[in-house]
């Protein structure tokens, strides 16, 4: 099921001070899901992406615009009628409930000719435990359950009813760091198999590359930049986008682009032919520096973190917006650094923007 | 100090202490003991006993028949259980439904009413009796159940810590059962009710024990024997039941009517003590 | 999260019909009632308004009487119940063993009937022509000449209500106080017995000032119950209490409202917003008071 949504707009009412102002939590979005893909909402906390999650859900309705499911505009059904299921950042278990009850709970709740009998809704329950491999479990009560289990019993909670669209605010969140990873795959992998269009809301911008066949960047309730998560990271449209994928983070710097030349500091770093001369930021992904003793970009190395196959070499420099940067190189590679580093740059991992709106300067 | 000294002084604080705490049971204790034990003591022997005995070697069962076959205990008793049932269904039902929707539903002016209930927390018992003892006469209701249990369905306080309890039901269990389809009165008993399972008992013996014991309105609104509860029966037997004072089979039926909430007391001491040091007061 | 506006009055509906029914509709009339003069029960007519009703109950020997009673009531039960209470919650949270056992006995009172155990009360101190009663019994053994307590002395009818009160009451204070002691948090007590701190100075510098709010409400949940005496009294002297020199307000009241002396709900709602007001000027000087003197975390 494709989803496609049309100047999606929604806005709260201002509370205390702000009484007078609404605030826009999603502003005019407009674009479609394709069918059986995984998608992640992806921007810091505050920016829309669980408003987002819920117009979809139909627990919001929106202020304006329209939402439709394949050709059906779903826009003002209630979330019964919509067919998603929904698994929630804490999960959302029903704590007085064993496991087969809680996923048996939303086949309860059809009428008519949808009903089904018990034997048939525990047939279908122990079908998605069997997905998520928690069919041992079925017994148990959710405080028996460790986090990734509960995880699991969401998730086979929301896909027992066959939903159209799957969504999930934050799944990961809850879950230590190796159990974050482990469950990535894992909803890669149900993701896979059902077929399922699915949704998942992130502020974990590794999570999102690493697992969503597109990825949606927010800020502010407006939409940054839409695509596959390697086209995003290399061709960013705006100094947040870039800011805001990549670890460790892109390096900015206050720079100048004068007769075809881009300066950092007092050096030229690169020769830009037909770039307008101005103020710019330049930023760098950590992986764009090369190690060369005739580079063109000196700094002042801080120290050198050695992480196994690659190296993190910590500098600093005076157009650098904060205190010191990274760069990661080859740990092979390590020899050529020297207390005064000297790099030469990849272009293809520079990227240019305007220093008052963020926006990117094509080269 | 030296050590030995200082073991002697905490043996001996050990010794007060449980001394202290023993005397203090016995002067709790001591008066259901001697109920229990002056009702099974006969009529004769207690009058024969110008110094009161502390025990007797030859209990009798007569006083429970006579308290129940010389005054109309029996129908005391039933019409207590009649008036506590209907009176705690009623109330569960109504505070239930208010602190869902205090709780649960988001609608205009909710806070201002949620403050406004509170503020009636207040409002002494004895300022509102007085209109209510007019408009149950004028509703023709005394001397009926009606009037008896209508005034004291609602309990603000218990309105509040049930909205309290339901509050902290984190709010994505609604919106899941929304997702699934689920009707908020659904989503009421099948999810909320049970979660808070441990509140609603707690209210419901609290006000169980409320009823049984309640004197002042059921005296007002009754003067009908038929419609007595035990503590107006109880107060009916002492001024005119058993003819010359029995107070043997006064203290059968004494026994009686103490038995059962000492008994649930007993069953549930853990979630009434925990209930009324949240807040529960008596009367 | 979307609103809902008449679903969710509807599911107030009931609780606010009886509410406005019995609770606020009543507090309006109360007050009408006290204000209007002569008002007949059974034509539901009165012939004027005016702050007669107030000066009747105020000028009335009975409501006096009752005025007195349970001001002495007030006086003695509220201090030694407290005090009382705070003894024996402080040896309850010393001990391990037992505890549950005298916490259960303790409490026991709470959940019976007052009017049933103030029968036992009431034969355990009355004298009869055919015996002394157990009081007198153990006042005897002291070398004390019998007294009625029941039908006797004002002094020692007084003594009774406030023993049997005290009796009453206290489960409440103890549990309260208990739980209160028992989340004082552990680490305060070992910081001082590191510093040597002597145990009667651990009390008073640490344990009475954390749970002095506890005590302070206990204070004044105390003041208004007394003030609301009532079932015990009867419990102990019967329903004629006039007779019996020992009502009290709240039985004046009742009185005036139905009974012997019946009939007059003007009066009763005078009398009602009397105690209501005496009440209402003892919490607030309470409330003057606490702040300073109550340490709030």
């Amino acid at each position: 099921m494709n989803v496609t949504l049309q100047n999606l707009t929604k806005t709260f009412p201002g509370r205390g001070k702000q009484k007078n102002n609404d605030v826009i939590a999603v502003n005019d979005f407009t674009f479609e899901i394709p069918d059986g893909k995984l998608v992640g909402l992806l921007g810091p906390s505050g920016c829309g992406k669980s408003t987002m999650l819920n117009l979809l859900s139909g627990l919001l309705t929106p202020t304006a615009g329209k939402i439709f499911f394949g050709e059906e505009e779903v826009t003002n059904q209630p979330p019964q009628n919509r067919g998603v299921g929904l698994v929630f950042q804490n999960y959302a278990l029903y704590p007085h409930l064993t496991v087969m009850q809680n996923i048996t709970f939303p086949l309860e709740n059809l009428k008519g000719k949808d009903k089904l009998t018990k034997a048939q809704m525990r047939e279908k329950a122990l079908e998605a435990a069997r997905l998520v491999q928690i069919d041992q479990l079925m017994d148990r009560k959710p405080s028996e359950l460790s986090g990734g289990q509960q995880q699991r019993v969401a998730i086979a909670r929301a896909l027992v009813k066959m939903p159209r669209i799957l969504l999930l605010d934050e799944p990961l969140s809850n879950l230590d760091a190796r159990l974050r990873l482990q469950t990535r795959e894992e909803i890669r992998r149900i993701q896979t198999q059902t077929g399922i269009t699915t949704v998942f809301v992130t502020h974990d911008q590794e999570e999102a590359m690493s697992i969503c066949d597109m990825i949606v960047v927010m800020r502010d309730g407006i939409l940054q930049q839409i695509g596959q998560p390697q086209q995003v990271y290399d061709d960013p449209e705006n100094l947040f986008v870039a800011k805001f994928l990549g670890t460790p983070p892109i390096n900015t710097f206050d720079a100048r682009v004068e007769a075809g030349k881009l300066y950092i500091g007092e050096e030229a770093v690169l020769e830009l032919p037909d770039a307008e001369t101005g103020p710019v930021i330049a930023a760098i992904r950590p992986e764009g520096f090369v190690p060369s003793p005739l580079g063109s970009f000196t700094c002042q190395l801080q120290r050198i973190e050695v992480m196994g196959r690659d190296t993190s070499v910590v500098c600093s420099h005076p157009a650098f917006t904060g205190e010191t940067f990274r760069a990661i190189i080859d740990s092979d590679e390590i020899c050529q650094i020297s207390a005064e580093a000297r790099f030469s740059l990849k272009e293809n991992k520079v990227y240019l923007f305007r220093p008052d709106t963020g926006d990117r300067i094509r080269f | 100090m030296e050590p030995k000294s200082l073991q002697k002084r905490d043996i001996l604080r050990k010794t007060l202490t449980y001394g202290f705490l023993t005397v203090w049971g016995i002067f709790v204790l001591f008066p259901f003991y001697w109920m229990v034990l002056t009702s099974v003591k006969s009529y004769g022997s207690y009058n024969a006993e110008y110094i009161p005995q502390l025990y007797t070697l030859h209990p009798t069962l007569q006083n429970y028949l006579d308290a129940f076959s010389a005054v109309p205990l029996l129908d005391y008793f039933v019409n207590t259980v009649i008036f506590t049932l209907a009176t705690t269904a009623l109330m569960l039902m109504v505070t239930v439904l208010a602190a869902f929707g205090f709780s649960r539903l988001q609608f205009k002016g909710r806070d201002l009413a949620f403050t406004a209930f509170l503020a009636l927390m207040m409002i002494p018992t004895e300022l509102v009796v007085i209109t209510n003892f007019v408009t149950i006469t004028n509703m023709d209701l005394r001397n009926t159940f009606a009037g008896l249990v209508l005034p004291s369905v609602t309990s603000v306080f218990y309105i509040y810590l049930l909205r309290e309890n339901f509050s902290q039901i984190p709010n994505e269990l609604y919106y899941a059962a929304k997702v699934d389809g689920t009707s908020d009165l659904k989503y009421l008993f099948k999810v909320m009710i049970p979660i808070c399972r441990p509140t609603i008992v707690t209210v419901t013996i609290l006000k169980v024990i409320e009823c049984w014991n309640s004197y002042i309105w059921p005296r007002l609104i009754t003067d009908d024997q038929a419609y007595f509860l035990v503590s107006n029966g109880i107060q009916e037997i002492r001024e005119n039941g058993f003819g010359r004072e029995n107070i043997p089979a006064m203290m059968a039926a004494v026994v009686v009517i103490s038995v059962p909430l000492i008994v649930l007391f007993l069953c549930f001491r853990k979630r009434i003590m925990a209930g009324v040091s949240r807040g529960g007061v008596k009367g | 999260m979307e609103q809902n506006n008449r679903k969710g009055w509807l599911y107030l509906l009931p609780a606010m019909v009886f509410l406005g029914v019995f609770m606020v509709y009543p507090l309006i009339d109360v007050l009408v009632y006290s204000f209007e003069e002569g008002y007949n029960f059974a034509s539901q007519t009165y012939y004027g308004t005016g702050t007669y009703n107030y000066a009747y109950v105020l000028r009335d020997p009975y409501f006096l009487q009752a005025l007195k009673n349970t001001f002495i009531l007030v006086a003695i039960t509220v201090p030694l119940s407290t005090g009382i209470a705070l003894l024996i919650s402080v040896a309850l949270s010393s001990i391990k063993k037992l505890r549950e056992l005298y916490q259960t006995v303790f409490f026991l009172p709470y959940v019976t009937n007052t009017l049933a155990v103030g029968l036992v009360f009431m034969i355990l101190f009355k004298q009869t022509p055919y015996t002394d009663g157990l009081a007198n019994l153990i006042l005897g053994w002291f070398g004390i000449s019998p007294i009625d307590f029941i039908d006797g002395p004002y002094w020692a009818k007084m003594f009774v209500l406030c023993f049997y009160t005290i009796w009453v009451v206290m489960p409440f204070k103890v549990l309260i106080l208990t739980s209160a002691l028992a989340s004082v948090k552990q680490d305060y007590y070992n910081a001082a017995m590191v510093d040597g701190t002597p145990r009667f100075r651990m009390f008073t510098r640490i344990t009475l000032p954390m749970i002095s709010p506890t005590l302070f409400y206990l204070i004044i949940t105390g003041f208004i119950g007394a003030f609301k005496a009532y079932s015990d009294a009867v419990a102990l002297f019967g329903t004629n209490l006039n007779a019996a020199e020992m009502n009290t307000i709240v039985g004046y009241i009742y009185d005036m409202l139905y009974g012997n002396s019946g009939g007059y709900p003007s009066y009763a709602a005078a009398a009602a917003i009397i105690l209501f007001a005496i009440v209402l000027t003892i919490t607030c000087i309470n409330l003057l008071v606490s702040k300073k003197h109550v340490h709030y975390a």
